[in-house]
């Protein structure tokens, strides 16, 4: 917008994601978000919980590589997100192994 | 001001060499940011982990069932499409900032704005709803399901005001964020060189709708179909 044009040293140049691929995101979240409400009234025993979650990651996964460009951006990032998500297993693993190895009194 | 002030661009901060490594910087630290985030919400997700799976208690699996059929599924279903079409707008708003078109740029804006006050407005009402209800844990909790299963359901409402409050909580510092945002793209701040505040504004919100996408079957769809 500004009409000032003397800087041709910073070339700036950045991955631009196109509308068509925005809006085919944003499709493919509704597709699954409605998987998500249809997959949730269907039986499938103890398969429930992991389908629901499996669903949920594939739409954060989406999210991520696109809307947040992940996917064009450098590794360095992706490498940054990957490490947390370890973190938090690391974080969930040992804390379960406390709370389920220990002798719980139910009233 | 440096000797080459009369050629830098408007929008490079000095400590800065050029404008790639500015966004790149700017990129970083919101991804830095988001990590601490994602630490942040992890232990809720925990502790909704291990009263989940009974393993404490196992009348807690079928008590976060029952619990859960109190919750209006239309009014969760319809704020999930209200957040990820706010996404829709944010990332449509960073297109339109890297190809210069400034007006589309502030619909986007307005659009994302009220979708976010949308969303804040249907929870408002769910939680009217779950007052109403007596829902909400403490002294006035009242359960009108099986009584073996009074403590799991008040814990389930416990998880459920602590994530879902959190989760608004970023949704209002989101909104905040983004009136900034607007007021600057208002006044020409931003353009295909510098568009830094609305591409990590835009991360931040992501985020935020990317908690609610694994918040919503959590909350909503634990087996809404069984008789519990």
């Amino acid at each position: 917008m500004s009409k000032k044009k003397t800087y041709e040293a910073e070339d700036f140049s950045h991955h631009v994601t196109s509308m068509g691929t925005y809006f085919a995101i944003f499709a493919a979240l509704m597709v699954l978000t409605a998987l998500t409400v249809w997959v949730a009234f269907q039986d499938f025993g103890s398969l429930n919980v992991p389908i629901a979650f499996a669903i949920a990651t594939v739409k954060a996964t989406v999210v991520v590589l696109f809307f947040m460009h992940v996917i064009h951006s450098p590794k360095m990032t992706a490498a940054i997100l990957v490490g947390s998500i370890v973190f938090l297993g690391i974080l969930f693993l040992l804390t379960f192994s406390d709370y389920l190895s220990r002798f719980w009194p139910m009233a | 001001m440096s000797e080459h002030a009369d050629t830098a661009h408007p929008a490079l901060r000095h400590h800065f060499d050029d404008l790639n490594q500015q966004h790149a910087a700017g990129t970083l630290g919101m991804w830095f940011f988001l990590v601490t985030e994602i630490l942040f919400f992890g232990p809720l997700f925990f502790t909704y982990a291990l009263f989940r799976s009974g393993s404490l208690d196992p009348s807690f699996q079928n008590a976060f069932i029952a619990a859960s059929h109190h919750q209006n599924i239309t009014l969760g279903l319809t704020n999930t499409i209200v957040l990820i079409a706010s996404s829709l707008t944010v990332a449509l708003g960073v297109y339109f900032a890297q190809t210069n078109k400034k007006k589309p740029l502030v619909l986007m804006l307005v659009l994302t704005l009220l979708c976010g006050v949308a969303f804040l407005v249907i929870k408002g009402i769910e939680y009217n709803q779950h007052f109403a209800h007596h829902l909400f844990p403490g002294q006035g909790f009242h359960w009108d399901g099986a009584p073996e299963l009074a403590r799991g359901g008040q814990m389930f409402y416990i998880l459920y005001f602590c994530m879902t409050g959190l989760h608004a909580f970023h949704m209002v510092i989101g909104i905040g964020i983004f009136i900034y945002i607007l007021m600057r793209a208002m006044r020409n701040d931003f353009s295909s060189d510098y568009y830094v505040p609305i591409e990590v504004s835009g991360l931040y919100w992501h985020f935020v709708d990317i908690v609610w996408i694994f918040l919503f079957p959590m909350l909503y769809l634990i087996d809404p179909a069984s008789k519990h």
